[in-house]
């Protein structure tokens, strides 16, 4: 099997599949965004700043924080380690919110 | 008018001497990982040294980061009495930059403390300034500056 050019996409998106079985995940990789700032200077990955937008009903009845803090524990070791994740940005919805979102942006509303 | 008080607050705050010895700077990474008292209670210090408090890459004059820099931006708008706000730059402080993550169990900055409490990073506090729900907890907690009389 030939070796992905996306190993912490990879690790991401297979850790948040499994752990939180949601309805919706994607995944951007934004470090290409970010390179030039000095933070990143002398860094080698290209997989640095992440956005996910995750949907899923494990996040019910918990508070954003909360929902934020599941999927920290998730990538800890991605974000602990050097030169890993350096941003993460998160969007996370239950199924239900993620319907009434859609129906506003549909009808018009909002 | 944010900006100006927020550097003078931010000086002041910044630095509880008394709390941090110079130990801390023999001990390797892997034993600075976990969080010392020291650091703790310096910590503890920050956190409730105002009303509003934002630990931050950069000074609300100029942000060093694009996260910290929307952030602040949002508490400006909101209307944030700049006396009851402290800003703390954690890239002046290796320590603080550590230790804040494991302190609030959150891996990245800016972190926004309220009345002691943690709110969220830059995505929670944007998402609540969308929705209404920062304005409302502003205002519940009183942090917010007087209406200028018209």
């Amino acid at each position: 099997m030939a070796q992905s050019a996306t190993p912490v996409e990879d690790v991401v998106h297979s850790k948040l599949t499994e752990a939180l079985k949601p309805t919706s995940l994607e995944i951007f990789n934004d470090s290409h965004l970010h390179s030039h700032h000095k933070a990143m200077q002398g860094s080698v990955s290209k997989e640095t700043h992440f956005r996910v937008y995750i949907t899923s009903s494990a996040f019910q009845s918990k508070m954003q924080p909360a929902r934020h803090r599941m999927v920290y524990a998730l990538l800890k070791d991605e974000l602990a380690q050097a030169g890993g994740i350096h941003a993460l940005q998160l969007q996370t919805r239950t199924p239900e919110e993620e319907e009434r979102i859609k129906a506003q942006e549909a009808s018009g509303t909002n | 008018y944010l900006r100006k008080a927020n550097s003078q607050a931010f000086r002041h705050a910044a630095r509880p001497a008394a709390a941090r010895p110079s130990a801390l700077r023999f001990l390797t990474p892997f034993q600075a990982r976990f969080l010392s008292d020291a650091t703790r209670q310096a910590i503890d210090q920050a956190v409730k040294s105002s009303p509003v408090v934002l630990f931050m890459k950069g000074t609300p004059e100029t942000p060093q980061c694009g996260f910290s820099r929307a952030t602040i931006q949002i508490l400006g708008v909101q209307g944030v009495d700049p006396g009851k706000f402290t800003a703390f730059n954690v890239l002046e402080d290796e320590e603080l930059r550590q230790g804040i993550k494991e302190y609030s169990e959150w891996p990245t900055i800016p972190q926004l403390y309220v009345n002691k409490e943690f709110i969220g990073g830059c995505d929670i506090v944007l998402s609540m300034h969308q929705d209404g729900t920062l304005a409302k907890l502003l205002e519940e907690k009183g942090v917010l500056a007087p209406m200028e009389e018209t």
